[in-house]
């Protein structure tokens, strides 16, 4: 016991201060996003101020690293290969969960704002986001797979990694802004900012952003869901009803 | 404008999908076609996400193929008899075709099926109708007369039936396989068949030309119909509000369309039919042949 004291308030000591000693208070220009029949993608603004009780040390600088991550989801690539001439799917991996979207915004260039161990321990940069066990062994080069995914989402602008989009004024306000695409899906976004000095992670704060359908986006799919039969009937009232009445206006017309 | 759509999850131009409802809708009326063999893969090409894709166009398709029967419908050029004969075979086929859609889809070969029938099914029949349609319009201007109601096997066989819109006396046997076929094809390839449904008609069933379109179009409603039943309550595919953006363009193409159409001559139907599809299916063979600039594709779900 005796032993035992010293050594604990001595971690205590060392990883609790670390902790508390910088906190966020967070700001969020909205915590909900409402799609809507208009929808075309939108912005979100976060912003906040680190609260500290000692002053503000020196060296090595603050960095804050924003990320937010849409609903994970299990997702299965393949890629084509030539067979008999043409090009046919052949290998594929299955990918256990990656978010639908994915934004990483640093105030520094993600290598110099993190470490590689705390990346892997808090998972923040895109790579690190997707989550897949290992792959069949008669796939070659099977990390390809995971780079194929990232590429192309990348492309969409689903996953995105701004370096130095996070301002930082006086090591204690922040600012980012962080752009959502049109095609977005349903969900909680986990929304988390990270505080970093030397590519340790100092501070960690963590919200959800709620993004959900409205009004008729949401009437509609809701009864897709759970009124598939009424739903299907309604879809070929409708083409029907439109049928009819286009011919009926044009019967109209010729008279 | 833009628009989101609710069960795709995307947002699109609503201007854009208005034109391409329209310019497919006047093919529809002129031809008889439901043109989802055109349709779905535009809407891959704006983003839709193929599943939605297929189903959502299976119910635009009935909104353009029942304005355009209307309008058949009036000039009597519609032989119920012989569709609902066709709309029989029709049905078995597209409950088949959906369970091997399903088979393939598991194995993700499913986009490779659907491509490699479009290629062999659009190059032959292209093919086929460009060259007799070309071989009409030479004996046309030489000033023959077309032979048309040659007896032949299909003739000998049992069951006959008297279709009279299309002055036919023949067996249903003929008639029911056509629809079959059709059928399990237009479930795989997530189309009304009426590209191929229509040079069926007209080439073994020996149908004038006039009344295939309107009794193709008559038995497309009810196949897409199912179809789109099938999708809305198995995958939750269909989004009412691209089927709506679609449809409003293509009821009004399909009117202009059948009007169209009545003013020209079979042969000259027939083969600019025949263009467009060679067109189609020499662009799915140049996707199948040249290397994708993408090798790697996601799909959802495991496997």
């Amino acid at each position: 016991m005796r032993q035992l004291l010293p050594a604990l308030t001595l971690l205590l000591s060392l990883s609790l201060p670390a902790l508390a000693s910088e906190e966020v208070v967070l700001g969020l220009s909205s915590d909900t996003v409402s799609i809507n029949t208009n929808f075309d993608g939108s912005e979100i603004l976060i912003f906040g101020a680190v609260k500290r009780s000692a002053p503000i040390p020196d060296d090595p600088p603050l960095q804050v690293i924003v990320t937010v991550a849409g609903p994970s989801e299990t997702k299965t690539v393949r890629r084509k290969e030539k067979r008999f001439g043409i090009w046919v799917n052949t290998d594929a991996v299955e990918i256990d969960s990656a978010p639908s979207f994915y934004a990483v915004s640093t105030s520094a260039p993600l290598g110099a704002a993190l470490s590689e161990t705390e990346d892997l321990r808090y998972r923040i940069s895109i790579p690190r986001a997707i989550r897949s066990v290992d792959a069949p062994d008669t796939v070659a080069n099977s990390e390809t797979f995971t780079d194929a995914l990232i590429r192309i989402k990348s492309s969409t602008e689903q996953y995105q990694l701004n370096e130095g989009t996070v301002s930082v004024d006086e090591q204690t306000l922040f600012r980012t802004a962080i752009a959502l695409p049109a095609a977005l899906t349903e969900g909680d976004y986990a929304t988390r900012i990270f505080l970093t000095r030397g590519g340790a992670v100092v501070g960690q704060y963590e919200t959800s952003i709620y993004v959900r359908k409205v009004g008729m986006e949401r009437w509609l799919f809701v009864l897709s869901r759970e009124q598939s039969f009424l739903y299907g009937l309604l879809s070929l009232t409708i083409a029907i009803a439109a049928g009819w009445g286009a011919s009926a206006v044009f019967s109209l017309l010729r008279r | 404008m833009q628009i989101y759509l609710p069960i795709a999850e995307v947002s699109v131009n609503a201007f854009l999908l208005l034109g391409l409802g329209g310019i497919v809708g006047v093919l529809s009326g002129m031809f008889g076609v439901g043109g989802g063999f055109l349709m779905t893969p535009l809407l891959f090409f704006i983003g839709i996400p193929p599943a939605v894709a297929v189903a959502t166009e299976a119910n635009q398709i009935v909104a353009s193929s029942f304005s355009g029967v209307l309008a058949h419908f009036k000039r009597k050029t519609v032989d119920l008899r012989m569709g609902t004969v066709l709309l029989v075979g029709g049905l078995v086929g597209a409950a088949v075709g959906v369970y091997i859609f399903n088979i393939l889809k598991a194995q993700g070969q499913v986009d490779l099926l659907v491509k490699l029938c479009y290629v062999v099914f659009l190059g032959v029949i292209g093919g086929l109708m460009f060259f007799e349609s070309l071989n009409a319009i030479r004996n046309v201007k030489k000033g023959k007369s077309p032979k048309r109601k040659k007896h032949n096997w299909i003739h000998g066989l049992p069951l006959k039936m008297r279709f009279r819109v299309s002055g036919l006396y023949i067996s249903v046997i003929p008639p029911l396989i056509v629809g079959v076929a059709v059928g399990v094809l237009a479930a795989i390839m997530g189309v009304g068949g009426g590209f191929i449904m229509v040079p069926a008609m007209i080439y073994l069933l020996g149908m004038p030309t006039k009344v295939v379109v309107g009794t193709s179009l008559f038995q497309i409603i009810f196949v897409t119909a199912f179809t789109t039943m099938l999708h809305a309550t198995t995958n939750f595919t269909v989004d009412i509000v691209l089927a709506v953006l679609l449809l409003v363009g293509g009821v009004i193409g399909a009117q202009i369309g059948t009007r169209i159409g009545v003013k020209m001559k079979a042969e000259q139907l027939r083969i600019l039919l025949a263009i467009m599809v060679l067109a189609v299916c020499g662009k799915l063979a140049l996707e199948l042949l040249l290397q994708p600039a993408e090798l790697y594709s996601i799909a959802a779900g495991g496997h």
